[in-house]
């Protein structure tokens, strides 16, 4: 059977590992595990952006992938860039095994604000959910309240709700050929 | 459905690339990348993208703006987004310049991306709907296989729904390559003899003895080589409908047999001594000016007035020049699926050269030009160039003064010639020679010049 690893990358917060793991096995139906925590991606920091290259990361998650038939997730504490952009969420091979979820953005204290672990869990869970989405080929959803929609700001994360739409729901079910729990 | 919508990435970096194509792939688009300007230029070829995001500088000869260049030329409304990592004025003007859609700097905001994305895209599906609705629109210009919006060509669709119900004789008349044919099967297909027999016979293109035997059948043995009883095209098309094309061409024998048939509505075979009855409609079409070869003596008045019932006169295609976009629709559609080419557009500037062109070969002329168009090729949309044979074709055809007239008969021909193309209206070809109308009168009296 299909297993979802989740891996911390570098230091994570653990509540913020088993909220993800929680979110996914709730939404996909399929077995997730606790992955050791993987070392800090240095390497992939950009000195003049200060900032982390997310498929340098995600090239790097490749090598302590486990053997198919997987989903292998990591979580990082750092603030992800791709070129084209200045910055990412996180980002995921469309049908592939991998994606990465940054929870830099999803903090508070990143627009100036006070902590605020609640809001983090739910925005961690949401965009969890969204980059293994795309693993199993799902792309952006247009409903703007599913996790699956497309969240370029805060503002659209913190618009989606905590479970997928029911079109969503549905390729899931037929995606994994499981009873949705 | 985004996944209908093919963009391209082009950058030398990978990760640059990849990474556009990856986040462009979690939005549903089908992304293709490539590594090069020239690699761009010939995935362009094999298929048109709806926007292509084009890395300004590259190793390798060609660069950004000239890439740009090289695919605007294959496709003309090619959504092109020139990235850059240093922005100068100089670049976003020359980008702009040569018809970037957008400049964009690297890295830019991830909402900016998508809402250019959304935006280009929104403009393209609105493209998408307008090609359908003209398509639609063209079909609303369809009578049986006839496509006009022309008024005189409505005219004439209305008068064949009228003649279809009788068995009147009808004489269509236009230059060569108006569609006479396609008129003569509207008619047939149009009325209570559609399912009978359309029978087709071109009098031009046979000798008179063969065209009388083709026409009314022969005897057994009624000339050399005729081994057995043959019916012909009147008795074959008895309760439908014959066509008689290029009558104007027909010797003054058969002329006479014609006018019979059309009169008696009976006729003998080649050798036959037995009268046979044909009931037919007879429509008639020539390219040939009917009463100028009467006034020549070559064509009989009576056979004329018979035929000339019901007149229908073609405009030819330079007088229904907005029937020129409609047809090249219907044509583009059909030819590309029969040649199974990926053709479904024309642009603005080779439509305009079909707009510009004189089609002395009408529709038949326009329909060849467009399956050249399609043969040659390279994209999904035809360009001005691939209509370039139709100037060299008017430059060899180009008028020239003739240096071996006298100013009398260079003058005359060109008074008939004007006659001939106002349809003999004297104050239009007087306004056009520049003269008065009494001036006119005179020359047209004093070297007997033809009216019509």
């Amino acid at each position: 059977m299909r297993t979802v690893y989740v891996a911390p990358i570098g230091e994570v917060e653990e509540t913020v590992v088993d909220v993800v793991a929680l979110a996914l096995w709730s939404t996909f139906g399929l077995p997730v595990k606790r992955f050791p925590s993987l070392p800090d991606p240095a390497a992939a920091l950009d000195a003049a952006r200060q900032q982390y290259s997310s498929s340098a990361i995600l090239r790097d998650l490749q090598l302590y992938c486990p053997e198919d038939p997987v989903k292998f997730v990591g979580i990082t504490e750092r603030d992800l860039f791709i070129p084209m952009l200045s910055f990412v969420f996180g980002q995921a091979q469309v049908g592939g095994p991998l994606a990465l979820v940054s929870c830099a953005r999803l903090r508070q204290e990143y627009y100036g604000l006070p902590p605020d672990p609640a809001l983090l869990y739910s925005r961690v869970a949401k965009e969890g959910i969204h980059e293994i989405g795309h693993t199993f080929g799902m792309v952006h959803c247009s409903d703007a309240a599913c996790p699956m929609a497309l969240s370029n700001t805060i503002a659209q994360v913190d618009r989606k709700r905590g479970g997928l739409c029911d079109s969503c729901a549905a390729l899931v079910h037929e995606i994994t050929g499981k009873e949705m729990l | 459905m985004k996944s209908h919508w093919h963009l391209m990435v082009v950058d030398d970096e990978e990760v640059m690339r990849e990474s556009l194509a990856a986040w462009l792939r979690e939005d549903g688009y089908s992304v293709a990348t490539a590594a090069c300007g020239r690699d761009a230029i010939e995935k362009a070829k094999e298929q048109d993208f709806a926007i292509y995001f084009v890395d300004l500088k590259m190793p390798g000869g060609i660069g950004g703006i000239e890439t740009m260049i090289e695919i605007r030329k294959m496709h003309p409304d090619a959504s092109v987004v020139i990235v850059t990592a240093y922005a100068t004025v100089d670049t976003a003007i020359t980008a702009m310049k040569e018809g970037a859609q957008e400049y964009i700097v690297k890295p830019c905001n991830p909402e900016e991306i998508s809402l250019l994305v959304n935006r280009i895209i929104k403009v393209r599906e609105l493209q998408r709907e307008n090609v359908l609705l003209r398509k639609k629109l063209t079909r609303q210009y369809v009578f049986q296989d006839i496509i006009s919006k022309n008024p005189k060509m409505l005219e004439i669709f209305h008068l064949i729904k009228e003649v279809a119900s009788l068995k009147t004789t009808v004489l269509i008349q236009g230059e060569s390559g108006t569609g006479k044919e396609l008129i003569a099967r509207a008619i047939h297909f149009s009325g209570a003899r559609a399912s009978r027999p359309f029978i087709c016979v071109s009098c031009g293109a046979l000798a008179e003895t063969l065209l009388e035997s083709e026409l009314f059948g022969h005897e057994e043995g009624a000339f050399t080589g005729a081994k057995a009883r043959k019916k012909g095209k009147f008795e074959l098309a008895d309760n439908g409908t014959i066509f008689l094309d290029e009558l104007g061409d027909i010797s003054p024998k058969l002329q006479v047999d014609l006018l019979r048939v059309l009169q008696e509505r009976t006729f003998y075979r080649v050798g036959g001594t037995s009268e046979i009855a044909v009931d037919a409609q007879v429509i008639a079409a020539t390219n040939r000016d009917l009463p100028q070869s009467i006034r020549e003596g070559r064509f009989r008045e009576d056979l004329f007035y018979r035929l000339n019932v019901i007149a229908i006169q073609i405009p030819p295609l330079r007088e229904r020049g907005e029937d020129i976009p409609l047809l090249v629709d219907h044509f583009i559609d059909r030819i590309a699926r029969e040649f199974n080419k990926e053709v479904s557009e024309i642009s603005e500037g080779a439509l305009k050269v079909l707009m510009d062109h004189s089609w002395p070969g009408n529709v038949r002329e326009l329909e060849n030009a467009v399956e050249r168009a399609i043969v040659t090729a390279q994209g999904h949309v035809l360009l001005e160039s691939d209509f370039s044979f139709l100037k060299d074709g008017q430059h060899e055809g180009r008028w020239e003064v003739p240096t071996d007239l006298t100013l009398d008969e260079i003058q005359n021909q060109a008074i008939a010639a004007t006659l001939r193309r106002t349809h003999g209206n004297i104050k239009e070809t007087a306004g056009i020679l520049g003269v008065d109308r009494s001036t006119l009168y005179d020359r047209i009296k004093k070297f007997d010049l033809p009216r019509n």
